[in-house]
């Protein structure tokens, strides 16, 4: 992992006998918007206190530009934290607030003055100086908690679900916010959520944890198109999850797996598969497509399917379709409603229904060989 | 119809006031403005003989001591408040150690002051070790000082600081201490700008709750010091059943009451946090609706002072 900025070399943590970190090992590039997305529970936060310094790792070690920062105290670090209760001193005012680091450097006022102004400014909140933080609504003090956090200049900020306590019209728009804050400051962010959605949309590379461990990291392209395991498959969005077994191995790229229930099935592959392997499957529900008449000229390898619309759940801009194919295995459909009322007929509830997909929309997560 | 019942619900505390703080503080004021009696007692006739004989030297000296000790005990005991509360406050035995903070008053305090003398008597625990270890060869005089005196005062009083500065800072937010070491704070600096100011009430409650009992002190002094730390609640016993002044005794208890009063009035009005001033401030600037809140405030201020 050299060249990386923040380098994570197998940390482990125990809390009593409690094991809150697994060897966690990661490495994060200057500039990057690199989150932390897990389960609540998973380690996230200690993770990140271990970084800022607030906890030693039970092993292992953390690197800052290839220093080791594990012997240097929190506030020697150059790094800083907007913490998830904003933790703003409720005894300073908001200005107060975001000078306190230049404070303690002991700046003159002019100086911290126009520091001040320039933070609260990068913001949005120049006229709000005066106030104290229990005057502020919650989005608000988030601003000031990153102003804060941002005046020292660290090389690495780090956000611990900056956004959890708001709602989530504010939350999308403080997300935009922080990604602009990030492009204009350009140092790296490490952003802890449990948002899969806050994680996706704005990171350049997201680690998933579970349990302790870094179960995979990647895009957040790689990661929802092609999870590693069961767990990120889940975790990342919704998932048709099927299991089966390997029919024919075609181009090197992609299979014929059968499916019980189901039948046979082109699916996408990147591991190496044998016939008679047993199989896991992912086909994400926006991918595949649903009408009432049969398909048709379609070219390459489609997988069509036949059945009923056992549930139909309507939210303004999409609907969710659940799709019996057999007795035990239904299919789960999204669609956009885009073109409504034009060439879309409309699907009804027990409506008989074909759903269909590219063969390469079918990820194979996890393959047992067959022995 | 709907009756305002505020009167009623302030009747008892009101009657309670009356007879037991008001009238005995107007009997003092009263009793030093009049003739000392020949036998004690007082004749009602106007004089302020009493408060001619406040202006002497020993009674001077005598308020200084009495000031002193208040202030030093008050001080040793804020000092050792502060780390023991935050340690309880930390703590996952929190209830165990308010216990053994409360233990003490199970027991009686003039008991308590007598155990001390066990303790540290001439005769007493410690120096019966010191001499049987062989460390010393006489006997250390440990009590009949103002020393002796501090010291038990800071055993007595000390709970009473321990739990306002408990109960502060068990609601105390720590992460806010996290935030300032995060930002830079060195330890001593995250204690003294961040947990300090925010505990400030607690500091406050502390330090009256101690500082007015100190100064008011009687039995301490009288069982524990010598002659040489005498404080003004034994010039004031003295007063009314030795040499049996009792317009004397009145100027000086008047005397304790004003100058604890302009203590407090004082360390309040130094204690007015930043926060306190920034919240009226900005009150000032706060739309109609905060309007209510602020006059509700500035009474009720008004009506304690
Ligand atoms: N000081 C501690 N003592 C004991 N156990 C702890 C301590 N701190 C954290 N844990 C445990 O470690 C695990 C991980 O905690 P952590 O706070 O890192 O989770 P997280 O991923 O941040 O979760 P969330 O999304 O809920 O904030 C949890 O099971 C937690 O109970
Ligand atoms: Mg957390």
């Amino acid at each position: 992992m050299k060249g990386s900025q923040v380098t994570v070399k197998g940390v482990e943590k125990y809390f009593g006998g409690f094991h809150a970190l697994k060897n966690v090992s990661l490495g994060i590039n200057k500039g990057e918007f690199y989150s932390l997305l897990g389960p609540s529970g998973c380690g996230k936060t200690t993770l990140l206190r271990i970084i800022a310094g607030f906890e030693d790792p039970s092993a292992g070690a953390v690197f800052l530009d290839d220093r080791d920062v594990i012997p240097i105290a929190a506030n020697k670090r150059p790094v800083n934290t907007v913490f998830q209760t904003y933790a703003l001193f409720p005894h300073l005012s908001v200005f107060e607030n975001v000078a306190f680091p230049l404070r303690l450097k002991k700046l003159p006022n002019a100086a911290v003055k126009e520091k001040v102004g320039e933070f609260l400014e990068l913001v949005k909140l120049p006229k709000e100086g005066g106030k104290l933080p229990s005057q502020l609504s919650g989005g608000q003090k988030q601003r000031v908690a990153i102003a804060r956090a941002l005046i020292n200049e660290p090389s690495v900020l780090l956000l611990d679900e900056p956004l959890s306590a708001l709602d989530a019209k504010l939350r999308q728009h403080m997300l935009i916010e922080l990604d602009a804050i990030h492009d204009k400051i350009g140092i790296t962010f490490i952003y802890v959520t449990h948002d899969q959605q806050e994680a996706l949309s704005v990171s350049d590379r997201v680690a998933v944890m579970n349990e302790g461990e870094v179960v995979q990291v990647g895009t957040p392209s790689e990661i929802y198109e092609s999870p590693s395991c069961p767990f990120v498959a889940h975790f990342i969005g919704e998932t048709n999850y099927l299991g089966g077994e390997v029919a024919e191995v075609l181009d090197g790229k992609h299979a014929r797996v059968d499916f019980p229930g189901i039948g046979a099935l082109y699916v996408y592959q990147d591991k190496p598969l044998s016939v008679g392997d047993g199989v896991k499957v992912t086909v994400r529900p926006e991918k595949i497509r649903i009408s009432s008449d049969k398909p048709e000229g379609q070219a390459g390898r489609m997988n069509v399917l036949e059945g009923t619309v056992d549930e139909l759940i309507y939210s303004g801009f999409q609907s969710k379709f659940f799709v019996r194919v057999s007795a035990s295995a239904t299919f789960r459909i999204f669609r956009q409603h885009v073109k409504y009322f034009m060439d879309e007929k409309a699907i009804n509830w027990k409506d008989k229904v074909y759903i269909w997909w590219n063969d390469n929309d079918g990820y194979v997560v996890e393959a047992e060989k067959n022995p | 119809m709907k009756k305002n019942l505020g009167p009623a619900y302030v009747a008892p505390i009101t009657v309670w006031l009356c007879v037991f703080f008001v009238i005995p503080i107007s009997i003092i004021v009263y009793y030093s403005f009049l003739t000392k009696g020949f036998n004690g007692g007082v004749v009602h006739k106007f004089s302020l003989d009493a408060f001619r004989a406040l202006y002497n030297p020993t009674i001077f000296k005598i308020t200084f001591n009495t000031f002193w000790v208040a202030c030093v005990s008050t001080a040793v005991m804020v000092a050792l408040a502060v780390p023991a509360a935050y340690y309880m406050a930390r703590s996952r035995h929190k209830n165990f150690f308010m216990l053994l903070v409360i233990i003490p008053f199970w027991t009686n305090f003039l008991i308590r002051i007598y155990a001390w003398m066990a303790v540290l008597g001439n005769n007493g625990v410690v120096n019966h070790a010191l001499l049987s270890m062989g460390l010393i060869d006489r006997h250390i005089q440990f009590l009949y000082n103002t020393n002796a005196v501090i010291l038990v005062a800071v055993y007595t009083y000390l709970p009473f600081a321990i739990l306002p500065l408990y109960s502060t800072i068990e609601k105390f937010d720590f992460s806010l201490v996290e935030a300032a070491r995060d930002l830079g704070a060195t330890k001593l600096a995250a204690t003294l700008r961040v947990l300090v100011p925010n505990i400030r009430g607690g500091i406050t409650t502390a330090v009256l709750f101690t500082f007015i009992p100190a100064f008011g002190n009687y039995a301490i002094p009288q069982i524990i010091g010598g002659s040489s730390s005498y404080m003004l609640g034994n010039v004031i016993a003295r007063e009314l059943t030795v040499t049996r002044n009792w317009p004397l005794a009145s100027s000086i208890s008047l005397v304790i009451t004003a100058l604890t009063t302009l203590g407090v009035l004082i360390f309040m009005r130094f204690n007015r946090s930043a926060s306190e001033e920034a919240r009226e401030r900005a009150q000032d600037n706060a739309p109609m609706s905060a309007m209510p809140q602020v006059s509700a405030q500035s009474t009720g201020t008004g009506a304690s002072e």
